[in-house]
């Protein structure tokens, strides 16, 4: 009796459990014949174009798309293969033709001249708002915030190996390894360095560029010499493994980026901001089955979902870490905090009431728009890609990759 | 000197097969023999991809020529990559047919495509089209030529190892171009090559790759009769075959191994400017996508024939190209296309080993020793 019992309880759920699968799928917007391409530098072995590609999986399923309705190309170079791709995805149908490195753009632009039926996106770009095309758009997210907030814990750090007399306050000096000294990488570890200072005043920190988005030996040895350098913290903008393991290899704390590193580097992650590009997913696969006007240039913030931070790993995080986090950011999207205020830093000794930036990309690299106003530089609102490239006091950098 | 080997072997143990040289082979033979190879290939690939990834084989099979050939502009684009391939492997010809190891191809196309960046950026808007495209092909030539001729000058004067210094200059010219796109990249520091606007190979019959291929096509055809037909081809072949046969009948070897590198440097060069003026319009150091370590391949597998060239690239070309689309399809990772394409290389090159020799079965002492 019992088992008869259960088998038509199972038997229910399972009808249960249909229905509801079914409805599910009847509500989605995205007609069957939409189709989406992505088009990655890399695989799901490269941190950046994991990220991606985990957004695109989750903003897809959670619009019902099929997988016939979803293409990825990956291993895509920034050379003309990458114009073949996009073109390739456009013959094959796509709506929305997305590509996901910064050296793509020349080659999706020449797609979207070719293609105006085709929706270009093109992420971390800077020519959509000085091309104008009606079909060619960039994307980005004001990942500076999240680095500040991840600043903030390594300061904390600091701030806990000071008080345990580990180091005085003049040795709280953190190492970064960047890519290229480039405005992107520069706005993300000055923002981190003055999210660790907001916290720990003393701090000072070194940066060594590697001259590669990708590679883990170079990035690793960057790390190292930082590490000899008598660094005692260590955060990175580039893509690979190379500076976590280090960390983790020589015990010294590593605020990560891209995501966590955590089940690699038990005990030195700290906390990771990453972008979710799975918002900008759903925003783009909305606009165009609704045939809505794509944002030239996007960018989005905590609000949004777009900028992230991962759990804080308790263990080596120090105490009252989570809630400085949440404090401050509840200040940076009320907007009482900013994080590029004038108030917080100089450069060679002075503050500064204007900066002409170069946010319109030419050839002759010309400082174009002016970006402070109202006591702080507007970063990511003239277009959306970072632009903020000064080189502030209590940064030193060690080498330079342009 | 072999039959003196078989004889001992035999009196102390014969062993269950011996291998020989083949003298000639008819050619029903060798290319049963190719396809034979590739039945089997293709039958191991089938295994394997059952085994790994639970998917029908034969149509993973059917991917990989849809991704080749599917559409007119992916038929297009594997003419156009086998195109450029093609051109470094008849580049590297004479030079292997001299037994002069030119592994340094990649530094060569990589310092001819730095060449014609260079007019583009510095003269592009200055000249008209049809003379800067000429200037650009000049220099591409002149840079790759030179690049070729350092180490045949100093192979010819310090007898010192070419197969390590072609290699070391690639590292170098790397380093070099690596430079530039730093220099040259917009935005500033962002790593980014320009876009070179100036120069660009124009369109013929509304085809952008069509240039490319005619070029190449002709380049081929000059450099087959060069080779079979001309005074200087033969050279090239007797200083191959014996520096001192060379020497004895009044070839002047140093002459031949420096005129060969500059042509096999100078081509290459051709091969940059395609890159940069006639397909990426840009500049960076894997520009060349390693196309001058597998031109190495293609020339060998088809002998140093600049005819059968055209067979080797398309199927390296076709087999990437096919390896792509099934990460596509199937959402595997890159590692999985790679070993099919690995395996099926694999075979073909195996293939040529059982044209060349035969294996013999020593089950008589009497065929043994014969």
């Amino acid at each position: 009796m019992k088992k008869i019992i259960s088998i038509l309880l199972v038997a229910v759920m399972l009808v249960a459990s249909i229905c509801m699968l079914s409805s599910c799928g009847k509500e989605t917007t995205v007609s069957n014949d939409f189709k989406i391409g992505f088009i990655f530098l890399h695989d799901e072995n490269s941190t950046y174009d994991k990220n991606f590609l985990d957004a695109a999986e989750a903003a897809t399923a959670e619009l019902g798309l099929s997988a016939e309705q979803v293409i990825y190309k990956t291993n895509v170079p920034e050379g003309n293969e990458c114009y073949e791709a996009a073109a390739d995805l456009a013959d094959q149908g796509c709506d929305v033709v997305f590509a996901n490195s910064f050296g793509h753009e020349p080659y999706i632009l020449k797609a979207a001249k070719e293609f105006p039926e085709v929706q270009f996106c093109h992420a971390t770009g800077t020519t959509a708002h000085t091309e104008k095309l009606p079909n060619f758009h960039n994307a980005f997210a004001s990942i500076y915030e999240g680095r500040y907030l991840a600043g903030i814990a390594a300061g904390l750090k600091l701030n806990e190996m000071i008080e345990a007399g580990k180091i005085t306050a003049d040795q709280a000096k953190m190492g970064y390894v960047g890519a290229y000294t480039y405005a992107e990488v520069i706005s993300g570890y000055t923002s981190f360095y003055l999210g660790a200072k907001s916290v720990c005043p003393t701090v000072t920190m070194e940066v060594q560029f590697t001259g590669s988005w990708y590679d883990e030996a170079l990035e690793k040895e960057a790390a190292t010499k930082l590490l000899s350098n008598n660094c005692v913290l260590i955060s990175q903008h580039a893509d690979s493994m190379g500076a976590p393991t280090a960390c983790e290899n020589a015990g010294v704390p590593n605020v990560s980026y891209n995501g966590s590193t955590e089940a690699a580097c038990p005990n030195t992650f700290i906390v990771s901001s990453r972008i979710d590009w799975a918002p900008y997913f759903k925003y783009i696969i909305n606009a165009a089955t609704k045939n809505e006007e794509i944002a030239l240039d996007w960018c989005e913030g905590f609000e949004a979902g777009s900028v992230k931070l991962t759990d804080v790993n308790e263990k080596v995080a120090a105490k009252g870490t989570k809630e400085a986090i949440e404090d401050a950011k509840a200040k940076l999207v009320s907007g009482e905090i900013k994080v590029f205020d004038t108030a917080n830093f100089t450069v060679e000794g002075k503050k500064l009431d204007s900066y002409l930036a170069d946010v319109d990309t030419d050839a002759a690299y010309e400082k174009d728009t002016e970006a402070i106003a109202d006591g702080y530089f507007h970063e990511s609102e003239y277009r959306s890609a970072p632009y903020f490239d000064l080189q502030i006091d209590g940064i030193t950098l060690l080498n330079s990759m342009f | 000197m072999s039959k003196i080997k078989n004889t001992n072997v035999s009196n102390l143990h014969t062993p269950p097969f011996h291998i020989a040289k083949r003298d000639d082979i008819v050619w029903w033979k060798a290319w049963s023999i190719r396809a034979i190879s590739i039945i089997l290939a293709l039958i191991i690939c089938g295994v394997i991809t059952v085994a790994l990834t639970k998917l029908n084989p034969v149509s993973v099979y059917l991917t990989m020529i849809d991704g080749a050939v599917g559409t007119s502009r992916l038929v297009w684009n594997l003419f156009q990559n086998t195109a450029i391939l093609l051109c470094v492997s008849i580049a590297v010809t004479p030079a292997f047919k001299m037994r002069f190891w030119n592994i340094g191809a990649e530094g060569q196309i990589l310092i001819g495509g730095l060449a014609t960046a260079t007019c583009m950026i510095f003269i592009g808007d200055k000249l008209p089209t049809p003379m800067l495209i000429f200037i650009m092909l000049l220099s591409s030539i002149l840079a790759g030529a030179v690049w070729g001729l350092v180490p045949a000058y100093l192979k010819t004067r310090f007898n010192s190892n070419e197969t390590l210094f072609t290699l070391m200059m690639n590292y170098i010219a790397i380093q070099i171009v690596a430079y530039f796109t730093l220099e040259w990249s917009v935005p500033k520091g962002s790593g980014t090559p320009r876009t070179l606007e100036f120069g660009q190979l124009p369109m013929l019959f509304g085809q952008k790759y069509l240039i490319n291929i005619l070029i190449v096509a002709v380049l081929t055809i000059i450099m087959y009769i060069y080779l079979k037909y001309s005074k200087q081809g033969y050279e090239i072949s007797v200083v191959g075959e014996s520096e001192n046969t060379a020497r004895y009948i009044g070839i002047n070897v140093k002459k031949v191994i420096l005129r060969t590198m500059a042509i096999s440097g100078a081509i290459c060069g051709v091969a940059g400017f395609l890159l940069v003026a006639g397909t990426d319009h840009s500049l960076k150091s894997d520009t060349s996508a390693g196309r001058g370590f597998t031109a190495i391949m293609v020339s060998w597998l088809a002998k140093f024939n600049p005819v059968f060239m055209v067979l080797t690239s398309l199927l390296i070309v076709f087999l990437e190209k096919g390896a792509s689309k099934i990460s596509e399809v199937y959402r595997l990772n890159s590692s999985f296309s790679d070993i099919i394409t690995g395996i099926i290389i694999f075979f073909i090159i195996g293939s040529e080993f059982f044209i060349n020799y035969k294996i013999k079965f020593n089950k008589k002492e009497k065929e043994a020793n014969v």
